[in-house]
């Protein structure tokens, strides 16, 4: 590297700055100095993350940079450190890059919001640590980003707090993301248990000594990390309901960056998850699994956003799909598009709402190409990109993984992935034609008030459709040797490919079958979509009708909300409950049941410190007062049933000893109790 | 008898504060009403002094008093941590006795007579000096707990207290004499030698190991020995439950640690597992009761029964790293703790107490420092990094996994998600709720520097933690 490594540093530095500028004094500046410092700050760390990439390009080998150490001494050293190699490179660019967009992009769209500089506060914070996510060197590193992001998403969600559903929303993602981090923090303490280390490094060039049963239990748990994180089967619940938070949040962190930080985590461990077939067989049928099930919600959602969000999980399924299949660099080019167009889509359908006063049903919009017509062309470009219509970005990407699934031997997977891309241009098309054409379905007044958002907000929207339109070709073409596999290639391992596979590597006939196969679908599922809604449009009603069953399964999102409410949230409510119960009252049905023998004994106890007690109150003088609270409490029984549960205590851990822990003692107890009895 | 004057060099941190403790009896009845505050200073001379001299004797190893109390680095580093919390404790109170109208100076000696019990305690290596240090340290605790005697939930706890206090020291006492009738000795070292080796030939030795767990289960309480906590910690006046949360837990488990290391350390095998079941059961019933609490002092009380449960791991794992993380573990709760304690302070509705969850509605809008400050103490008490709380948890699960404990690591991992549930709830209160104009804040200054020097602790250690965690790490050396 040409200038020192040590100036990474920067990139996460600028935002934090932000974060304690408009934190502390936030609210006192105006408007305008809350959102230059904001935006800049990112600004400036797309800056020198771009910087990074030259060097990283002109040399790819890992770098790594200590800023203190953080856990000294003893077994364990772990320093607060960063890692710079293309991963982490191409990381950093979609952070800052698509991060700075969605920035710029807030400055309108949070316009006159009371809560402008907390607002910006959250959201450089969680720039802030989704950056040392991806820059960490190690596990912990990356774990304090990883809960870091967790929160903010928390903090952004529950943003608009006058909204119940908003915190509920909030809490559910926080709560839901621990489960997932559980598995994670299990799985960085194997990979402590077995190296000794935390280090990327050290760990990864250790990797062979692991045996395959501990490998795959430490990439599972991972695993599940990642399944928390990015809202895959059966953890996706929360990221719909997230969709509570103003939409930029929406576009940056529950479709560009934090939900991807799971296949980020799956690709960066690559080598474990190599080592471990059962761990990759899971990866790729959860990811494929959560791609349809997520993209036959999306088919009959009327809620703007939230046909996006399920569209996201959809999305995130194929990255993992990838993964699962061994094609880590098309994951993280299709991580790279989607957050293109993705970001695109959900900040167009930010301009919408704005424009319809925040109204997100799409029942009640239709029509509106004539009256925001910059917007309309941008997400029809972000929905002809997400479709896979090519020659746009994720046609590129998602055509990869695909053609990498059937190749890999997988062709169920293959099929799966196949069907959810035809759904996927299905319910985008969908959206587009309920949205933007056909009668306009809104209030008179909506209609009145319906206008273009200002600049601040469509320039972002014209670099994203741009980078839709383009950045499939210029990262990723020609396929699976384009530029950002090459790239990535020392991460991912691409290019250690031995030479006898180079020629399955090679475009042949297949490809073109897989490649016109996954047009067609597209096609067909926008044709369909045309039909349905824009020629005919009362066929959609005719339609669920007639197939009531099935669109009541869909539309209620097969009832997993309340299965989890039923099974989870609410037996360990109750389970709560009743331990209080138990610590309050009920203890004193127990303490009967268990026997009279312990209360006499403790009754016996109880008397004995009633009288001690009357000697310490006579000195400290308060005898009138605590003598009447013991009488009574005596009087209730309580205070003694505490007692006697000490000692059940004791007969609970006495007995815990017996039975199940040393046989000799028992021996040696029962001979000495008939030994005793003989005497 | 050999009795030497460096045996009173030894002891003079204890003693320093047991003769001001006592000169504070003295002045107090000279003092008229309303100007007992001056006592507390007298509380801070002593805790100073103490601080100043075991801090110079920090590095000292040796075994005074015929073998009845041993002056280590293991001994002094709680040491210093609890001339901290009690230090804290009386900052928190004054201003707090003066509006409940329970501003006497004995609270004062009280707690300083308190403190000196728990330095006996972490001090001692006999088990009748542990005996001694544990009632020294509990009958200031009772009166304590009962001393804000006009409201009646104030002396139900200390009745509560007192009573099972009396009954597991008497569980206790029955287990000490048992190992005395069992060996000849109650001195720590003798013990180990006592056991060191010999095939264990009565069952006794069992029984008595039970009622040791048992009586020092319920001073840390743990489940099912912790019925009086919620009730202690809800009706006692909240210094002193952030006290006896926070030094009282701590003492304990330094005696727990030592008595079950370095004297019962040859049956380690026999009560190991009998704590893997408590910490389990303390770990999740703590943490699934927690859940419904309403109240947040009883809902912290729940909490430091799962933490309690968190920090056996440590000795569980019984080897250098787990006695280093449980030394870690103590010191980071301290902090959270009396800072969320101090926060509870500073909140009153109609004339008393705030200390329902509902009550921090919209404390964020009303008081940004204070919200934020409680913030950083829940997700500390949550285990979520960059705070304190997270480090504590880590060097714990990795004592465990390197002892080979995975599955209760995996359990504790488990039930630290759970727990962000209820810690989260208080956040989600004061960020996201409207506020409640019937519930007051005041700014006492004690309270406000507790709560400054708890948050920055806590960040601090949770971001650059290392000196804290090199002068544990070298006390431990010394202790093994």
């Amino acid at each position: 590297m040409v200038i020192g490594v040590d100036f990474v540093w920067l990139i996460p530095a600028f935002p934090l700055l932000a974060v304690l500028i408009n934190g502390l004094v936030g609210h006192r500046l105006s408007e305008r100095a809350v959102s230059v410092t904001a935006v800049g700050s990112v600004g400036l760390s797309f800056l020198v993350a771009s910087a990074t990439l030259v060097q990283v390009i002109a040399d790819p080998a890992p770098a790594v940079t200590a800023l203190f150490t953080w856990i000294p001494g003893g077994d364990l050293v772990v320093e607060f450190n960063a890692l710079i190699d293309p991963l982490t490179a191409v990381m950093m660019m979609v952070i800052t890059g698509v991060g700075f967009l969605i920035h710029a992009y807030s400055i309108g769209y949070m316009h006159g919001d009371s809560g402008y500089a907390r607002y910006f506060t959250y959201l450089n914070l969680f720039t802030v640590s989704m950056l040392i996510l991806v820059m960490g060197g190690n596990y912990l590193v990356m774990f304090i980003g990883w809960e870091g992001v967790g929160l903010c998403s928390y903090l952004l969600i529950g943003f608009w707090y006058e909204r119940t559903s908003a915190i509920k929303a909030g809490t559910k993602a926080f709560v839901v993301n621990r489960i997932g981090d559980a598995g994670f923090l299990v799985g960085l303490f194997l990979i402590f248990a077995r190296f000794g280390s935390l280090n990327y490094s050290d760990v990864f060039s250790r990797a062979g000594e692991l045996s395959t049963a501990t490998a795959t239990a430490i990439t599972l748990c991972l695993f599940i990390g990642a399944i928390g994180k990015s809202a895959q089967l059966p953890l996706y619940t929360w990221l719909p309901d997230a969709m509570e938070g103003p939409t930029p949040v929406s576009a940056l962190i529950h479709a560009a960056t934090m939900v991807t930080a799971g296949v980020y985590m799956v690709v960066r461990n690559h080598v474990l998850f190599d080592m471990a077939p059962l761990s990759l067989q899971t990866v790729a049928v959860i990811g494929a699994a959560t791609a349809l099930f997520s993209a036959t919600i999306g088919l009959v959602q009327y809620d703007i956003k939230r046909v996006l969000a399920y569209s996201t999980v959809s999305q995130l399924g194929y990255m993992f799909l990838a993964c699962g299949v061994g094609a880590y660099a098309s994951a993280i080019f299709h991580l790279v598009t989607h957050a293109f167009f993705k970001a695109l889509l959900f900040m167009s359908a930010g301009s919408v709402i704005h424009a319809m006063g925040g109204e997100q049903d799409m029942r009640k919009m239709g029509g509106l190409a004539k009256h925001l017509p910059k917007t309309a062309t941008v997400f029809i470009i972000g929905a002809i990109a997400i479709a896979g219509i090519p020659p746009l970005a994720g046609f590129w990407s998602k055509d990869e993984i695909l053609g990498a699934a059937f190749k890999h031997g997988a062709p169920v997977l293959w099929f799966m992935g196949l069907t959810a891309a035809a759904m996927t241009s299905f319910y985008m098309f969908r959206q587009v034609y309920m949205t933007f054409y056909g009668s306009a379905r809104m209030d008179h007044d909506v209609e009145h008030h319906l206008h273009e958002s200002p600049n601040v907000m469509i320039y972002p929207l014209i670099v994203l459709a741009a980078l839709s339109l383009l950045g499939g070709l210029l990262l990723g073409f020609p396929p699976e040797e384009g530029w950002i596999h090459r790239f990535l290639g020392p991460v991912t391992g691409a290019q250690a490919v031995p030479a006898g596979r180079q020629e399955a590597h090679a475009i042949g006939a297949i490809d073109y079958i897989l490649m016109g196969l996954s047009v067609a679908v597209a096609l067909a599922g926008w044709m369909t979509a045309r039909q349905i809604y824009l020629k005919k449009p009362e066929t959609a009603g005719a339609l669920a009708s007639r197939f009531a069953t099935a669109h009541s399964v869909l539309y209620n999102k097969y009832w997993v909300d309340e299965l989890y409410d039923a099974t989870v949230v609410e037996p360990s409510k109750g389970l709560g409950r009743v331990a209080n119960r138990f610590d309050d009252r009920i203890i004193d049905g127990i303490v009967n049941a268990v026997g009279n023998l312990t209360q006499a004994g403790a009754a016996l106890s109880t008397g004995f410190e009633k009288y001690m007690i009357y000697g310490l109150l006579n000195i400290t003088g308060y005898a009138n007062h605590i003598a009447a609270a013991i009488l009574r409490k005596i009087q209730s029984g309580q205070v003694h049933h505490y007692a006697a549960l000490l000692v059940i205590g004791i007969f609970i851990l006495v007995n815990l000893y017996l039975w199940f822990f040393d046989n000799t003692t028992v021996a040696l107890l029962l001979s000495r109790l008939s030994l005793n009895g003989g005497n | 008898m050999n009795f030497a004057v460096t045996d009173i060099g030894a002891v003079l941190p204890e003693v320093i504060v047991a003769v001001y403790a006592c000169a504070i009896l003295l002045i107090e009845p000279f003092l008229p009403k309303g100007r007992q505050e001056v006592l507390a200073y007298f509380g801070f001379a002593a805790l100073g002094v103490a601080f100043y001299g075991t801090w110079n004797l920090m590095r000292t190893d040796l075994t005074v008093m015929n073998g009845m109390f041993v002056l280590d680095p293991f001994g002094n580093f709680f040491k210093l941590l609890l001339y901290v919390a009690a230090a804290m404790t009386i900052l928190l109170s004054m201003e707090y006795l003066k509006r409940e109208g329970i501003d006497r100076g004995e609270y004062y000696a009280f707690v300083l007579l308190a403190t000196c019990g728990m330095m006996i305690l972490v001090s001692a290596s006999d088990l009748i000096m542990v005996f001694l240090g544990l009632e020294l340290m509990s009958i200031p605790f009772y009166i304590l707990a009962g001393f804000k005697r006009f409201e009646e939930k104030s002396l139900e706890a200390a009745a509560k207290y007192f009573i099972l206090g009396s009954f597991s020291s008497g569980i206790l006492l029955f287990g000490i004499s048992l190992l005395y009738g069992l060996s000849g000795t109650t001195n720590l070292q003798a013990l180990a030698l006592h056991l060191r080796g010999a095939e264990l030939q009565n069952p006794a030795w069992i029984l008595a190991m039970i009622l040791l767990v048992v009586g020092f289960g319920f001073k840390i309480a743990a489940v099912p020995f912790h019925m009086w906590t919620p009730d202690v910690y809800e009706g006692a006046p909240t210094p002193v439950t952030a006290f006896l949360s926070v030094g009282s837990k701590a003492a304990s488990f330094a005696v727990f640690l030592r008595v079950f290391i370095e004297a019962l350390g040859g049956i380690q095998s026999d009560w190991r597992f009998l704590l893997i079941f408590l910490s389990v059961v303390t770990i999740v019933l703590g943490n699934v009761v927690a859940l419904v609490q309403t109240n947040i002092k009883r809902m912290l009380a729940y909490s430091s029964i799962a933490h309690a449960g968190y920090a056996m791991i440590g000795l569980i794992v019984g080897d250098s790293l787990g006695i280093f993380s449980l030394m870690i573990y103590m010191l980071i709760y301290a902090f959270m703790t009396l800072g969320a304690f101090g926060v509870v302070m500073l909140l009153r509705r109609e004339g008393v107490e705030g200390d329902e969850i509902r009550d921090f509605a919209g404390l964020a809008r009303k008081d940004r420092l204070t919200a934020f400050a409680m913030l950083i103490f829940m997700f500390s008490l949550a285990g979520i990094p960059p705070t304190a709380g997270f480090v504590a948890k880590f060097y714990i699960f990795m004592a465990a996994v390197n002892a080979h404990l995975t599955w209760l690591v995996v359990l504790g991992v488990v039930f630290t998600a759970v727990s962000a549930y209820f810690y989260l709830r208080v956040v989600m209160v004061m960020y996201m709720k409207e506020p409640d104009e019937a519930v007051q804040l005041s700014a006492p200054p004690g309270v406000v520097m507790v709560l400054a020097v708890a948050a920055a602790v806590v960040l601090l250690l949770g971001i650059y933690p290392s000196p804290f965690l090199d002068y544990a790490q070298e006390a431990v050396l010394k202790l093994r």
